[in-house]
């Protein structure tokens, strides 16, 4: 006779929750599932407008629970699962704004005549009759509303996640909606879809490499806490291998996210390939993440291995600036550049991560909020400059755009000044911190090369102001579109946050440094 | 290494049957090709020709199969929850309601928006 045996504990223990230091995740992931709610009950006509109300009111709300998180609050939550601490908390803010900025562009209607971004149904035939009827019909995907708060707070937990479990669960939530935004773009269907299977294949190589790496880890230090891995890197020397193969899986893992040399490839065809809103969200928003979750776990749980790990990531953030800068010069269509330049970027935060001090970490920070703002408002105005068959990607049809169109040529000029770090603009400020906390951390030969790599970059930035304000207008020179509302809104917080950060830059500053540092 | 020659000679044993049943089938077996022959073997869809070149894949079996491993996934958190539901009080069943709560939501999606109609 068999006998189940249920093994009675004397007393489970239940784990503690937070819920007020946690409150902004949890109200953002609510909202997406809110908005799965009404993708559910609410009928097609009246579903926009509701989508876009839960939207932009949960990462609202969600803003003034991060802003206004009381400092008793802060502390390691959830059992030891979740850091909410000042780093935590500056980048959830910045997540924040930024993303309320991306879906403001991702709701634009007026720019494409048949509506919005994104395909009516992305999963119809590319060309089939069937999706002309869909456009006739003036059907829009509004999925793209819950899918992208999903990612937002996948992003919200990723930089606060302290255990590296709920990193890779972070990571999974941020990027699985991601893969599928990628592929939904109404124009040049067949590249955009490419670019989420690109997307996809790497990004799952990327996580299985993460996982493999915690497992490493996990082997070594017998356990998943962040706080508990630094302690095992301190008080157990030896185990070189399971060190090093954990800590360089890990971090290939996390470069990927944050687009560095060597595994940036993906870059250029996905934010190509994508539908420019949603290019412009995982440009800005998910580098703030993937930025955030690298310096947490290279601070907090790798912080006792920093001589392992700090050459190769002089090394990478070298080498990442000067590919990128270099491959942005020689890409003709102005999305690729972009993407180029966001790798390039990726080098100079780099330098801030592997600084590795209390200034590296308040000036990465800096610059997460500068540039993620900054890329926003740039690819909002990529999405208005439109030919005949949707945006006109190639540079040449950009130019003359100073003379037809001054106030939008002089916005993206301004953008492409801030993001080659000219003074007066929030570039500058940013860099300079970086590079400053580089040259504290004994950095110069790559403080060099950034340097080097910023004067290349300045030319390819300056090319495209020179087209478009010296050069003369091509005969199929593409029309500026008008936007609504709440595109202008987005290029205009962009443009304020571009001057503010980079005249004013102080008070924005102090809030990063005094932000710093992580709890463990 | 003694300990691990019985796997050795398992492993060896059962490639060498593989190969044999595949060596022997082709030399002994009827070669009779008919369109019930090359069908999928009992259970599955039709093979169908690549979706570029006209023609899809029937997404309507693949909503079923997600729905499917959706449910399995729900008893395998439900059975231990019943098991120990009186240790885990409260705090459990508060969980399990939130739980089941999404898995309704997106159920509630599934069905409205026709992912359970098979035409």
């Amino acid at each position: 006779m068999v006998h189940l045996a249920v093994p009675m504990a004397e007393t489970l223990t239940f784990p503690s929750l937070q819920y007020r230091a946690m409150a902004p995740i949890l109200i953002v992931l609510g909202a997406a599932v809110l908005g799965v709610v009404v993708e559910a009950l609410v009928p097609q006509a009246a579903r926009r407008a509701v989508q876009l109300a839960v939207t932009l009111g949960g990462l609202a709300t969600a803003l003034v629970f991060v802003v206004a998180t009381p400092g008793s609050e802060l502390g390691v939550v959830a059992g030891g699962t979740l850091a909410i601490d000042g780093p935590g908390l500056f980048l959830q803010m910045t997540i924040l704004v930024v993303a309320i900025a991306a879906m403001l562009v991702v709701a634009e209607r007026r720019v494409d005549p048949a509506g919005d971004a994104f395909a009516p149904r992305a999963s119809s035939l590319v060309g089939s009759g069937e999706e002309q009827e869909q456009t006739r019909r003036g059907w829009s995907q509004t999925e793209v509303w819950p899918l992208s708060l999903f990612a937002v707070g996948g992003m919200l937990l990723f930089v606060t996640a302290n255990d590296l479990l709920i990193l890779f669960l972070a990571l999974e939530v941020m990027s699985l909606p991601l893969y599928l935004l990628a592929g939904m773009a109404r124009r040049r269907r067949l590249l955009s879809q490419e670019a989420a299977m690109k997307y996809f294949l790497l990004g799952s190589f990327a996580s299985a490499f993460l996982l493999y790496g915690s497992a490493m880890l996990f082997g070594y230090a017998g356990s998943l806490d962040f706080a508990a891995i630094a302690d095992a890197f301190r008080d157990k020397p030896g185990q070189l291998g399971l060190q090093v193969i954990g800590l360089t899986l890990l971090g290939a893992g996390l470069l990927f996210k944050a687009a560095a040399v060597p595994f940036h490839m993906w870059a250029p065809d996905v934010y190509q390939g994508a539908p420019t809103p949603i290019t412009g969200f995982m440009a800005g928003a998910v580098k703030v993440a993937a930025f955030g979750a690298l310096l947490r776990v290279m601070y907090v749980a790798l912080g006792g291995a920093a001589w392992e790990w700090q050459p190769a990531f002089w090394v990478i953030a070298s080498v990442t600036m000067l590919v990128g800068v270099v491959l942005a010069v020689t890409s003709s269509d102005i999305k690729r550049m972009l993407a180029y330049s966001s790798v390039a970027h990726a080098g100079f935060l780099l330098l801030g991560v592997v600084a590795f001090s209390t200034a590296g970490l308040s000036a990465t920070m800096f610059y997460l909020l500068a540039y993620g703002l900054t890329t926003v408002g740039a690819f909002a105005v990529v999405m208005l400059v439109r030919g005949p068959s949707g945006e006109a990607g190639h540079l040449s049809s950009w130019a003359g755009l100073g003379r037809t169109s001054p106030v939008l040529a002089g916005v993206f000029a301004l953008f492409l000044l801030a993001l080659a770090g000219i003074p007066l603009t929030s570039g500058f400020t940013a860099k300079f911190g970086v590079f400053a906390a580089a040259i504290e951390a004994g950095g110069v030969w790559p403080v060099i090369a950034a340097v080097v790599a910023s004067a290349i970059s300045a030319f390819f930035y300056l090319k495209v102001i020179v087209l478009m304000f010296f050069a003369r207008p091509g005969p199929d020179a593409p029309a500026v579109v008008v936007p609504s509302l709440l595109t202008t809104t987005a290029i205009g917080v962009a443009v304020v946050a571009t001057l503010l950060l980079g005249v004013f830059p102080q008070a924005f500053l102090d809030l990063a440094s005094g932000s710093t540092p992580f709890l463990r | 290494m003694n300990v691990y020659t019985p796997i050795l000679v398992l492993g060896i044993l059962a490639f060498g049957f593989a190969l044999f049943s595949v060596v022997v089938a082709g030399i002994t077996g009827p070669k009779r090709y008919n369109r019930a022959r090359l069908d999928a073997y009992e259970c599955g869809i039709q093979p169908t020709p690549q979706p570029m070149g006209g023609g899809r894949f029937p997404v309507k079996y693949y909503l079923v199969a997600m729905s499917f491993i959706i449910f399995d996934i729900e008893l395998v958190f439900l059975y231990p929850w019943a098991v120990m539901v009186d240790d885990l009080g409260l705090f459990g069943l508060v969980a399990m309601l939130v739980f089941l709560t999404n898995l309704i939501v997106v159920y509630a999606y599934e069905w409205a928006r026709g992912g359970l109609e098979w035409d």
